[in-house]
Protein backbone atom coordinates (compact mmCIF):
# COMPACT_ATOMS: atom_id res chain seq x y z
CA UNK A 1 0.00 0.00 0.00
CA UNK A 2 1.42 4.25 -1.23
CA UNK A 3 1.11 5.71 1.94
CA UNK A 4 -0.85 8.49 0.19
CA UNK A 5 0.38 11.77 2.71
CA UNK A 6 3.71 10.31 2.34
CA UNK A 7 3.57 10.45 -1.39
CA UNK A 8 2.55 14.06 -1.50
CA UNK A 9 4.86 14.97 0.98
CA UNK A 10 7.70 13.52 -1.07
CA UNK A 11 6.95 14.81 -4.26
CA UNK A 12 5.61 18.48 -3.07
CA UNK A 13 9.31 19.51 -3.03
CA UNK A 14 10.61 17.38 -5.91
CA UNK A 15 8.15 16.47 -8.83
CA UNK A 16 10.21 15.52 -10.74
CA UNK A 17 10.84 12.13 -9.03
CA UNK A 18 10.17 9.35 -11.18
CA UNK A 19 8.01 6.42 -10.20
CA UNK A 20 10.37 4.13 -10.32
CA UNK A 21 12.64 6.03 -7.52
CA UNK A 22 9.30 6.83 -5.50
CA UNK A 23 8.33 3.38 -5.55
CA UNK A 24 12.15 2.98 -3.74
CA UNK A 25 12.10 5.56 -1.07
CA UNK A 26 8.08 4.57 -0.34
CA UNK A 27 9.08 0.88 -0.49
CA UNK A 28 5.69 0.18 -2.84
CA UNK A 29 5.65 -1.55 -5.80
CA UNK A 30 5.76 0.57 -9.08
CA UNK A 31 2.38 -0.31 -10.20
CA UNK A 32 0.84 0.66 -6.96
CA UNK A 33 2.53 4.07 -6.95
CA UNK A 34 1.88 5.17 -10.50
CA UNK A 35 -2.24 4.17 -9.70
CA UNK A 36 -1.97 6.47 -6.61
CA UNK A 37 -0.81 9.48 -9.01
CA UNK A 38 -3.17 8.87 -11.33
CA UNK A 39 -5.95 8.83 -9.06
CA UNK A 40 -4.63 12.08 -7.25
CA UNK A 41 -4.58 13.79 -10.42
CA UNK A 42 -8.12 12.45 -11.30
CA UNK A 43 -9.56 13.76 -7.95
CA UNK A 44 -8.13 17.19 -8.59
CA UNK A 45 -5.76 16.86 -5.62
CA UNK A 46 -2.41 16.99 -7.52
CA UNK A 47 -3.32 20.20 -10.19
CA UNK A 48 -0.32 20.46 -11.89
CA UNK A 49 3.69 20.24 -12.09
CA UNK A 50 5.07 23.45 -12.17
CA UNK A 51 8.82 24.07 -12.51
CA UNK A 52 10.14 27.10 -9.97
CA UNK A 53 11.52 29.70 -12.45
CA UNK A 54 13.32 32.67 -10.28
CA UNK A 55 12.77 35.09 -13.42
CA UNK A 56 14.84 37.84 -12.03
CA UNK A 57 18.34 35.98 -12.47
CA UNK A 58 17.26 35.84 -16.21
CA UNK A 59 16.79 38.40 -18.97
CA UNK A 60 13.24 38.04 -19.11
CA UNK A 61 11.25 41.24 -17.51
CA UNK A 62 8.31 39.94 -15.52
CA UNK A 63 7.10 42.33 -13.13
CA UNK A 64 4.71 40.79 -10.45
CA UNK A 65 2.49 42.56 -8.44
CA UNK A 66 -0.37 41.87 -5.59
CA UNK A 67 -3.56 43.51 -5.48
CA UNK A 68 -5.92 43.69 -2.47
CA UNK A 69 -9.46 43.69 -4.08
CA UNK A 70 -12.64 45.09 -2.10
CA UNK A 71 -15.91 43.71 -3.62
CA UNK A 72 -19.23 43.84 -3.25
CA UNK A 73 -20.60 40.03 -2.98
CA UNK A 74 -23.52 39.17 -5.02
CA UNK A 75 -26.54 37.65 -3.62
CA UNK A 76 -26.73 34.07 -3.90
CA UNK A 77 -22.74 33.13 -5.30
CA UNK A 78 -21.18 35.50 -3.29
CA UNK A 79 -17.58 35.94 -4.10
CA UNK A 80 -17.50 33.09 -6.64
CA UNK A 81 -18.67 35.18 -9.82
CA UNK A 82 -16.65 37.88 -9.02
CA UNK A 83 -13.27 35.77 -8.91
CA UNK A 84 -13.98 33.74 -11.66
CA UNK A 85 -14.45 37.36 -13.73
CA UNK A 86 -11.29 38.01 -12.67
CA UNK A 87 -9.16 34.58 -12.91
CA UNK A 88 -9.96 33.97 -16.06
CA UNK A 89 -7.54 36.97 -17.25
CA UNK A 90 -3.99 35.05 -18.41
CA UNK A 91 -2.01 37.67 -16.35
CA UNK A 92 -3.67 36.49 -13.37
CA UNK A 93 -1.49 33.78 -11.52
CA UNK A 94 -3.33 33.96 -8.31
CA UNK A 95 -6.78 34.96 -6.83
CA UNK A 96 -7.45 34.32 -3.19
CA UNK A 97 -10.56 35.03 -0.85
CA UNK A 98 -9.30 36.45 1.96
CA UNK A 99 -10.24 37.32 5.58
CA UNK A 100 -9.40 40.14 6.98
CA UNK A 101 -9.41 44.11 5.68
CA UNK A 102 -10.23 42.99 1.58
CA UNK A 103 -11.43 40.25 0.32
CA UNK A 104 -9.78 39.19 -3.20
CA UNK A 105 -5.79 38.90 -3.29
CA UNK A 106 -4.90 39.24 -6.68
CA UNK A 107 -1.82 38.03 -8.01
CA UNK A 108 -0.64 39.59 -11.64
CA UNK A 109 2.29 38.49 -13.77
CA UNK A 110 3.42 41.33 -16.66
CA UNK A 111 5.50 42.05 -18.96
CA UNK A 112 6.28 45.99 -17.38
CA UNK A 113 4.93 48.45 -14.83
CA UNK A 114 3.07 49.87 -17.55
CA UNK A 115 1.45 46.64 -18.48
CA UNK A 116 0.02 45.91 -14.73
CA UNK A 117 -0.83 49.78 -14.74
CA UNK A 118 -3.05 49.31 -17.70
CA UNK A 119 -4.58 45.89 -16.21
CA UNK A 120 -5.73 47.37 -12.99
CA UNK A 121 -7.20 50.85 -14.46
CA UNK A 122 -8.92 49.11 -17.69
CA UNK A 123 -9.81 45.72 -16.59
CA UNK A 124 -10.02 45.55 -12.96
CA UNK A 125 -11.18 48.52 -11.47
CA UNK A 126 -13.97 49.13 -14.02
CA UNK A 127 -16.06 45.80 -12.65
CA UNK A 128 -18.66 46.31 -11.08
CA UNK A 129 -18.57 44.84 -8.19
CA UNK A 130 -15.20 46.00 -7.28
CA UNK A 131 -15.41 48.43 -4.61
CA UNK A 132 -11.36 49.10 -4.69
CA UNK A 133 -8.09 48.21 -5.82
CA UNK A 134 -4.61 48.28 -3.83
CA UNK A 135 -1.61 47.20 -5.67
CA UNK A 136 1.36 46.66 -4.07
CA UNK A 137 4.58 45.68 -6.50
CA UNK A 138 7.11 42.95 -5.81
CA UNK A 139 10.34 43.95 -5.23
CA UNK A 140 12.02 40.47 -4.23
CA UNK A 141 11.59 37.28 -3.28
CA UNK A 142 13.34 35.84 -0.87
CA UNK A 143 11.52 32.30 -0.85
CA UNK A 144 8.83 30.29 -2.72
CA UNK A 145 6.96 27.37 -2.16
CA UNK A 146 9.19 26.74 0.72
CA UNK A 147 12.47 27.46 -1.16
CA UNK A 148 14.95 29.64 0.12
CA UNK A 149 15.83 31.73 -3.33
CA UNK A 150 18.62 34.34 -1.81
CA UNK A 151 21.10 31.85 -0.77
CA UNK A 152 21.98 28.10 -1.53
CA UNK A 153 22.39 25.36 0.86
CA UNK A 154 26.05 24.74 2.04
CA UNK A 155 27.31 21.98 4.08
CA UNK A 156 29.23 23.54 7.02
CA UNK A 157 29.51 20.36 8.75
CA UNK A 158 33.37 18.60 9.22
CA UNK A 159 33.85 16.23 6.27
CA UNK A 160 34.41 13.37 8.88
CA UNK A 161 32.65 12.77 12.28
CA UNK A 162 32.47 9.73 14.58
CA UNK B 1 62.39 18.01 32.77
CA UNK B 2 60.53 15.25 33.69
CA UNK B 3 57.66 14.12 31.33
CA UNK B 4 54.48 15.92 32.00
CA UNK B 5 52.31 13.91 30.25
CA UNK B 6 50.30 10.52 32.19
CA UNK B 7 51.34 6.96 30.78
CA UNK B 8 47.57 6.28 31.00
CA UNK B 9 46.62 9.01 28.57
CA UNK B 10 49.36 8.62 26.19
CA UNK B 11 48.74 5.01 26.06
CA UNK B 12 45.04 5.68 24.96
CA UNK B 13 44.93 4.81 20.69
CA UNK B 14 43.81 8.53 19.10
CA UNK B 15 40.11 7.86 17.18
CA UNK B 16 40.78 6.13 13.67
CA UNK B 17 38.35 8.55 12.54
CA UNK B 18 40.84 11.54 13.73
CA UNK B 19 43.32 9.93 11.77
CA UNK B 20 41.15 9.11 8.38
CA UNK B 21 39.80 12.72 9.12
CA UNK B 22 43.35 14.16 8.53
CA UNK B 23 43.39 12.52 5.04
CA UNK B 24 39.73 13.50 3.96
CA UNK B 25 41.39 17.08 4.37
CA UNK B 26 44.14 16.71 2.07
CA UNK B 27 41.98 15.93 -0.87
CA UNK B 28 40.16 18.81 -2.61
CA UNK B 29 36.70 18.56 -3.96
CA UNK B 30 35.80 15.60 -2.04
CA UNK B 31 32.02 14.58 -1.04
CA UNK B 32 31.43 12.75 1.99
CA UNK B 33 29.44 10.21 3.46
CA UNK B 34 31.26 10.15 6.37
CA UNK B 35 29.15 12.79 8.72
CA UNK B 36 28.16 11.36 11.91
CA UNK B 37 25.25 14.17 12.27
CA UNK B 38 22.22 15.05 10.40
CA UNK B 39 22.10 17.46 7.78
CA UNK B 40 19.15 19.81 8.76
CA UNK B 41 19.43 22.49 10.34
CA UNK B 42 17.98 22.71 14.07
CA UNK B 43 14.19 23.65 13.67
CA UNK B 44 14.11 27.46 13.11
CA UNK B 45 11.13 27.84 16.49
CA UNK B 46 13.95 26.06 18.80
CA UNK B 47 16.97 28.29 17.49
CA UNK B 48 14.47 31.14 18.44
CA UNK B 49 14.23 30.58 21.82
CA UNK B 50 18.24 30.27 22.19
CA UNK B 51 18.03 33.75 21.03
CA UNK B 52 15.25 34.32 22.85
CA UNK B 53 16.88 34.04 26.04
CA UNK B 54 19.89 35.48 25.04
CA UNK B 55 17.66 38.62 24.22
CA UNK B 56 16.11 38.28 27.80
CA UNK B 57 19.49 37.76 29.33
CA UNK B 58 19.51 34.54 30.28
CA UNK B 59 23.20 34.20 30.46
CA UNK B 60 23.89 33.00 33.67
CA UNK B 61 24.56 29.23 35.19
CA UNK B 62 21.62 27.21 35.54
CA UNK B 63 21.25 24.82 38.64
CA UNK B 64 24.04 22.06 38.26
CA UNK B 65 22.19 18.94 37.37
CA UNK B 66 20.07 21.76 34.96
CA UNK B 67 17.13 23.69 34.52
CA UNK B 68 14.33 22.40 36.28
CA UNK B 69 11.95 22.97 33.40
CA UNK B 70 14.17 21.06 31.49
CA UNK B 71 13.70 17.90 33.46
CA UNK B 72 10.07 18.61 33.65
CA UNK B 73 10.06 18.32 29.98
CA UNK B 74 12.52 15.18 29.89
CA UNK B 75 10.67 13.28 31.95
CA UNK B 76 7.69 13.83 30.43
CA UNK B 77 8.91 12.77 26.96
CA UNK B 78 10.04 9.96 28.44
CA UNK B 79 6.28 9.23 29.42
CA UNK B 80 5.02 9.92 26.76
CA UNK B 81 6.98 8.12 24.22
CA UNK B 82 8.44 5.11 26.29
CA UNK B 83 6.14 5.38 29.49
CA UNK B 84 9.17 5.15 31.08
CA UNK B 85 8.88 7.18 35.14
CA UNK B 86 11.48 9.63 36.16
CA UNK B 87 11.28 12.58 39.10
CA UNK B 88 12.87 15.71 37.83
CA UNK B 89 14.00 16.49 40.78
CA UNK B 90 16.64 13.43 41.41
CA UNK B 91 16.70 11.24 38.69
CA UNK B 92 17.62 13.66 35.82
CA UNK B 93 20.89 15.40 35.07
CA UNK B 94 21.31 17.42 31.98
CA UNK B 95 24.78 17.21 30.33
CA UNK B 96 27.14 18.40 27.82
CA UNK B 97 26.04 16.04 25.06
CA UNK B 98 25.53 12.04 25.36
CA UNK B 99 29.15 12.01 25.45
CA UNK B 100 29.59 13.71 29.12
CA UNK B 101 26.85 11.36 30.11
CA UNK B 102 28.45 8.26 29.02
CA UNK B 103 31.97 9.67 30.78
CA UNK B 104 30.45 10.47 33.98
CA UNK B 105 27.72 7.07 34.55
CA UNK B 106 31.48 5.15 33.89
CA UNK B 107 33.46 7.21 36.34
CA UNK B 108 30.39 6.97 38.87
CA UNK B 109 30.14 3.43 38.95
CA UNK B 110 33.49 2.01 38.36
CA UNK B 111 36.67 1.25 40.73
CA UNK B 112 39.50 0.25 39.66
CA UNK B 113 39.62 -3.52 38.31
CA UNK B 114 35.98 -3.49 37.29
CA UNK B 115 35.28 -4.97 33.90
CA UNK B 116 33.02 -2.88 31.81
CA UNK B 117 31.15 -4.64 28.25
CA UNK B 118 31.42 -3.59 25.54
CA UNK B 119 29.67 -4.17 22.10
CA UNK B 120 31.41 -3.19 18.99
CA UNK B 121 31.20 -1.95 16.54
CA UNK B 122 30.39 0.56 18.45
CA UNK B 123 30.83 4.50 18.82
CA UNK B 124 34.72 5.38 19.62
CA UNK B 125 34.08 6.94 23.42
CA UNK B 126 33.44 3.72 25.31
CA UNK B 127 36.21 1.89 25.01
CA UNK B 128 39.04 4.95 26.28
CA UNK B 129 36.21 6.42 28.38
CA UNK B 130 36.08 3.08 30.19
CA UNK B 131 40.19 2.99 30.70
CA UNK B 132 39.78 6.47 32.05
CA UNK B 133 37.58 5.88 34.87
CA UNK B 134 40.29 2.48 35.51
CA UNK B 135 38.31 0.26 34.68
CA UNK B 136 38.78 -2.91 32.27
CA UNK B 137 37.15 -2.81 29.08
CA UNK B 138 35.93 -6.15 27.23
CA UNK B 139 34.93 -5.98 24.39
CA UNK B 140 32.22 -8.45 22.95
CA UNK B 141 32.23 -8.60 18.84
CA UNK B 142 28.70 -8.40 17.47
CA UNK B 143 28.32 -10.42 14.63
CA UNK B 144 27.14 -9.65 10.99
CA UNK B 145 24.82 -12.58 10.77
CA UNK B 146 23.15 -11.52 14.20
CA UNK B 147 22.35 -8.09 12.30
CA UNK B 148 25.04 -6.71 15.05
CA UNK B 149 22.68 -7.51 17.72
CA UNK B 150 23.97 -8.64 21.29
CA UNK B 151 22.59 -11.57 22.05
CA UNK B 152 22.45 -13.81 25.98
CA UNK B 153 25.29 -15.73 24.88
CA UNK B 154 27.48 -13.44 23.88
CA UNK B 155 27.55 -11.41 27.26
CA UNK B 156 28.10 -14.99 28.95
CA UNK B 157 31.23 -15.59 26.93
CA UNK B 158 32.72 -12.77 28.50
CA UNK B 159 31.46 -12.37 31.41
CA UNK B 160 33.63 -12.63 34.86
CA UNK B 161 33.13 -12.09 38.55
CA UNK B 162 34.36 -8.68 37.85
CA UNK B 163 32.55 -7.85 35.28
CA UNK B 164 30.06 -4.58 36.56
CA UNK B 165 28.86 -2.55 33.45
CA UNK B 166 27.02 -3.76 30.45
CA UNK B 167 27.26 -0.56 27.67
CA UNK B 168 24.33 -0.84 25.49
CA UNK B 169 24.38 0.99 22.03
CA UNK B 170 21.41 0.80 20.36
CA UNK B 171 20.12 2.14 18.08
CA UNK B 172 23.86 1.75 17.01
CA UNK B 173 26.49 4.16 15.02
CA UNK B 174 27.85 2.75 12.92
CA UNK B 175 25.82 -0.28 12.00
CA UNK B 176 22.59 0.96 12.25
CA UNK B 177 21.48 -2.45 14.24
CA UNK B 178 18.16 -1.79 16.55
CA UNK B 179 17.65 -3.97 19.90
CA UNK B 180 14.24 -5.44 19.60
CA UNK B 181 11.65 -5.76 22.63
CA UNK B 182 12.92 -9.62 22.35
CA UNK B 183 16.49 -9.00 22.00
CA UNK B 184 16.66 -7.23 25.19
CA UNK B 185 14.30 -9.58 27.51
CA UNK B 186 16.79 -12.02 25.86
CA UNK B 187 19.79 -10.27 27.96
CA UNK B 188 17.80 -8.82 30.50
CA UNK B 189 17.79 -12.54 32.30
CA UNK B 190 21.19 -12.22 32.33
CA UNK B 191 22.05 -9.41 33.53
CA UNK B 192 19.67 -9.49 36.52
CA UNK B 193 21.28 -13.16 36.94
CA UNK B 194 25.06 -11.51 36.67
CA UNK B 195 24.31 -8.49 38.99
CA UNK B 196 25.53 -6.05 36.13
CA UNK B 197 24.38 -2.61 35.82
CA UNK B 198 23.32 -0.84 32.19
CA UNK B 199 24.77 2.01 30.91
CA UNK B 200 21.94 2.46 27.76
CA UNK B 201 23.19 4.87 25.21
CA UNK B 202 19.96 6.10 23.16
CA UNK B 203 20.97 9.03 21.31
CA UNK B 204 19.34 7.37 18.38
CA UNK B 205 15.67 6.26 20.19
CA UNK B 206 13.91 8.40 18.02
CA UNK B 207 15.75 7.20 14.61
CA UNK B 208 13.82 3.88 14.59
CA UNK B 209 12.20 2.96 11.17
CA UNK B 210 9.72 -0.55 11.65
CA UNK B 211 8.69 0.04 15.32
CA UNK B 212 9.09 2.55 17.98
CA UNK B 213 12.42 2.51 19.73
CA UNK B 214 12.13 0.20 22.82
CA UNK B 215 14.47 1.19 25.95
CA UNK B 216 16.02 -1.61 28.31
CA UNK B 217 14.19 0.41 31.01
CA UNK B 218 11.02 -1.16 29.50
CA UNK B 219 12.16 -4.18 30.04
CA UNK B 220 10.70 -5.42 33.93
CA UNK B 221 13.71 -5.64 36.45
CA UNK B 222 16.01 -3.48 34.81
CA UNK B 223 15.09 0.00 35.80
CA UNK B 224 16.45 0.01 38.65
CA UNK B 225 19.99 -1.01 36.86
CA UNK B 226 20.28 0.95 34.02
CA UNK B 227 21.27 5.07 33.12
CA UNK B 228 19.58 5.48 29.93
CA UNK B 229 21.65 8.22 28.19
CA UNK B 230 19.67 10.23 25.58
CA UNK B 231 20.10 13.93 24.28
CA UNK B 232 19.16 15.79 21.41
CA UNK B 233 21.91 15.97 18.95
CA UNK B 234 20.39 14.07 16.58
CA UNK B 235 16.78 13.28 17.03
CA UNK B 236 16.21 17.33 16.89
CA UNK B 237 19.42 17.74 15.14
CA UNK B 238 21.45 20.09 17.80
CA UNK B 239 24.85 18.45 17.55
CA UNK B 240 26.71 21.74 17.91
CA UNK B 241 24.33 22.78 21.03
CA UNK B 242 26.46 20.09 23.03
CA UNK B 243 23.46 18.89 25.19
CA UNK B 244 22.09 15.59 26.43
CA UNK B 245 20.99 13.86 29.46
CA UNK B 246 21.03 11.22 31.53
CA UNK B 247 18.16 9.75 33.85
CA UNK B 248 18.50 7.07 36.39
CA UNK B 249 18.29 5.06 39.88
CA UNK B 250 18.54 8.63 42.25
CA UNK B 251 21.76 7.38 43.92
CA UNK B 252 24.07 7.05 40.54
CA UNK B 253 22.64 10.19 39.43
CA UNK B 254 23.38 11.74 42.35
CA UNK B 255 27.10 10.75 42.35
CA UNK B 256 27.32 11.79 38.40
CA UNK B 257 25.91 15.21 39.51
CA UNK B 258 28.95 15.45 42.01
CA UNK B 259 31.20 14.75 39.29
CA UNK B 260 29.16 17.30 36.82
CA UNK B 261 29.37 19.63 39.66
CA UNK B 262 32.64 19.83 39.95
CA UNK B 263 34.03 19.12 36.34
CA UNK B 264 31.25 20.96 34.28
CA UNK B 265 29.15 23.17 36.85
CA UNK B 266 26.26 23.10 33.91
CA UNK B 267 25.62 22.26 31.35
CA UNK B 268 24.74 25.46 28.27
CA UNK B 269 22.26 27.73 29.52
CA UNK B 270 21.42 29.11 26.26
CA UNK B 271 21.66 25.32 24.64
CA UNK B 272 19.10 24.20 28.00
CA UNK B 273 16.24 27.04 26.88
CA UNK B 274 16.09 26.11 23.16
CA UNK B 275 16.20 22.40 24.20
CA UNK B 276 12.98 22.77 26.64
CA UNK B 277 10.94 24.18 23.71
CA UNK B 278 12.63 21.12 21.20
CA UNK B 279 10.83 18.96 23.93
CA UNK B 280 7.57 20.68 23.95
CA UNK B 281 7.01 21.49 20.10
CA UNK B 282 9.35 19.05 18.39
CA UNK B 283 7.63 16.58 17.58
CA UNK B 284 6.72 17.36 14.17
CA UNK B 285 10.04 17.76 13.54
CA UNK B 286 11.69 14.66 14.59
CA UNK B 287 8.50 12.93 12.41
CA UNK B 288 9.20 14.79 9.49
CA UNK B 289 12.91 14.00 9.78
CA UNK B 290 12.61 10.56 10.80
CA UNK B 291 10.63 10.06 7.40
CA UNK B 292 13.32 11.61 5.45
CA UNK B 293 16.00 9.46 6.73
CA UNK B 294 13.89 6.39 6.27
CA UNK B 295 13.20 7.60 2.40
CA UNK B 296 17.21 7.90 2.09
CA UNK B 297 17.47 4.76 4.00
CA UNK B 298 15.40 2.72 1.71
CA UNK B 299 17.09 4.23 -1.30
CA UNK B 300 20.49 3.30 -0.19
CA UNK B 301 19.90 -0.44 0.83
CA UNK B 302 18.63 -1.12 -2.59
CA UNK B 303 21.50 0.97 -4.44
CA UNK B 304 23.55 -1.04 -2.42
CA UNK B 305 22.15 -4.27 -2.71
CA UNK B 306 21.96 -3.75 -6.87
CA UNK B 307 25.52 -2.94 -6.34
CA UNK B 308 26.11 -6.76 -5.34
CA UNK B 309 27.45 -5.32 -1.70
CA UNK B 310 26.26 -7.24 1.01
CA UNK B 311 24.48 -5.42 4.03
CA UNK B 312 21.92 -6.51 5.97
CA UNK B 313 18.90 -3.75 5.99
CA UNK B 314 19.14 -1.52 9.16
CA UNK B 315 16.57 -0.45 11.13
CA UNK B 316 17.90 2.69 13.14
CA UNK B 317 20.03 5.63 13.37
CA UNK B 318 21.30 7.19 9.87
CA UNK B 319 24.18 4.69 9.27
CA UNK B 320 24.66 1.45 6.56
CA UNK B 321 27.44 -0.75 6.90
CA UNK B 322 28.34 -2.83 4.00
CA UNK B 323 30.45 -5.73 3.61
CA UNK B 324 33.59 -5.18 1.23
CA UNK B 325 35.50 -8.06 1.97
CA UNK B 326 35.07 -9.41 -1.42
CA UNK B 327 37.50 -6.33 -2.45
CA UNK B 328 40.46 -8.16 -0.63
CA UNK B 329 41.48 -4.84 1.23
CA UNK B 330 41.61 -3.71 4.59
CA UNK B 331 38.92 -0.79 5.21
CA UNK B 332 41.73 1.81 5.81
CA UNK B 333 42.79 0.43 1.98
CA UNK B 334 39.38 0.39 0.58
CA UNK B 335 38.12 4.28 2.07
CA UNK B 336 41.81 5.29 1.45
CA UNK B 337 41.30 4.14 -2.12
CA UNK B 338 37.79 5.69 -2.77
CA UNK B 339 38.82 8.90 -1.59
CA UNK B 340 41.77 8.79 -3.83
CA UNK B 341 40.17 7.43 -6.96
CA UNK B 342 36.50 9.37 -6.93
CA UNK B 343 37.18 11.52 -3.89
CA UNK B 344 34.07 9.59 -2.34
CA UNK B 345 34.57 9.88 1.85
CA UNK B 346 33.30 6.94 4.02
CA UNK B 347 34.06 5.24 7.58
CA UNK B 348 36.78 2.65 7.95
CA UNK B 349 34.49 0.23 9.43
CA UNK B 350 37.69 -1.08 12.16
CA UNK B 351 37.06 2.73 13.24
CA UNK B 352 34.40 1.56 15.71
CA UNK B 353 36.23 -1.57 16.72
CA UNK B 354 38.16 -4.49 15.42
CA UNK B 355 35.48 -6.18 14.07
CA UNK B 356 34.31 -3.74 12.02
CA UNK B 357 37.09 -4.64 9.74
CA UNK B 358 36.16 -5.53 6.34
CA UNK B 359 33.20 -2.87 6.24
CA UNK B 360 32.80 1.01 5.72
CA UNK B 361 30.48 2.89 7.21
CA UNK B 362 27.99 4.79 5.03
CA UNK B 363 26.17 7.89 6.55
CA UNK B 364 22.74 8.94 5.03
CA UNK B 365 22.72 12.34 6.62
CA UNK B 366 22.63 13.89 2.99
CA UNK B 367 20.11 14.44 0.93
CA UNK B 368 18.56 12.06 -1.99
CA UNK B 369 20.65 13.99 -4.84
CA UNK B 370 23.77 13.91 -2.77
CA UNK B 371 23.42 10.04 -2.10
CA UNK B 372 23.08 9.66 -5.73
CA UNK B 373 25.91 11.64 -6.90
CA UNK B 374 28.01 9.50 -4.47
CA UNK B 375 26.15 6.39 -5.56
CA UNK B 376 27.07 6.87 -8.87
CA UNK B 377 31.24 7.16 -7.84
CA UNK B 378 30.68 4.01 -5.55
CA UNK B 379 29.76 2.29 -8.40
CA UNK B 380 32.41 2.94 -10.77
CA UNK B 381 35.21 2.12 -7.97
CA UNK B 382 32.97 -0.97 -7.22
CA UNK B 383 33.43 -1.89 -11.11
CA UNK B 384 36.85 -0.76 -11.58
CA UNK B 385 37.94 -2.85 -8.76
CA UNK B 386 36.04 -6.41 -9.07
Amino acid sequence: MVNRDELLRAIDKNSRIGVEELAVILAAPEIEVANELRALEDEGIICGYHTMIDWSKTNIEKVMALIEVKVTPQRGIGFDSIAERIYKYPEVTSVYLMSGGFDLMVMLEGKSLKEVATFVTNKLSPLDTVLSCSTHFILQKYKEHGTILTKKYEDTREIVTP
Amino acid sequence: MRNPLSEKIVEIKPSGIRKFFDVVKSIDGAISLGVGEPDFDTPWHIRDEGIYSLEKGRTFYTSNSGLRELKVEVCNYLKRRQNIQYEPDDQVLVTVGGSEAIDLALRAMVDPGDEVLIPQPSYVSYEPCAILAGAKPVIIELKEENEFRLTAEEILEHVTDKTKILVLPFPNNPTGAIMEKKDLEAIAKVIEEKDLFVISDEIYSELTYTDKHVSIVEIPGMYERTVLINGFSKSYAMTGWRLGYACGPKDIIAQMTKIHQFAIMCAPTTSQYAAVEALKNGDEDVAMMREQYNQRRRYLVKELRDLGLPCFEPFGAFYIFPCIKEFGMSSDEFATKLLQEEKLAVVPGNAFGNCGEGFIRISYAYSLDDLKKAMERLKRFIDNHR
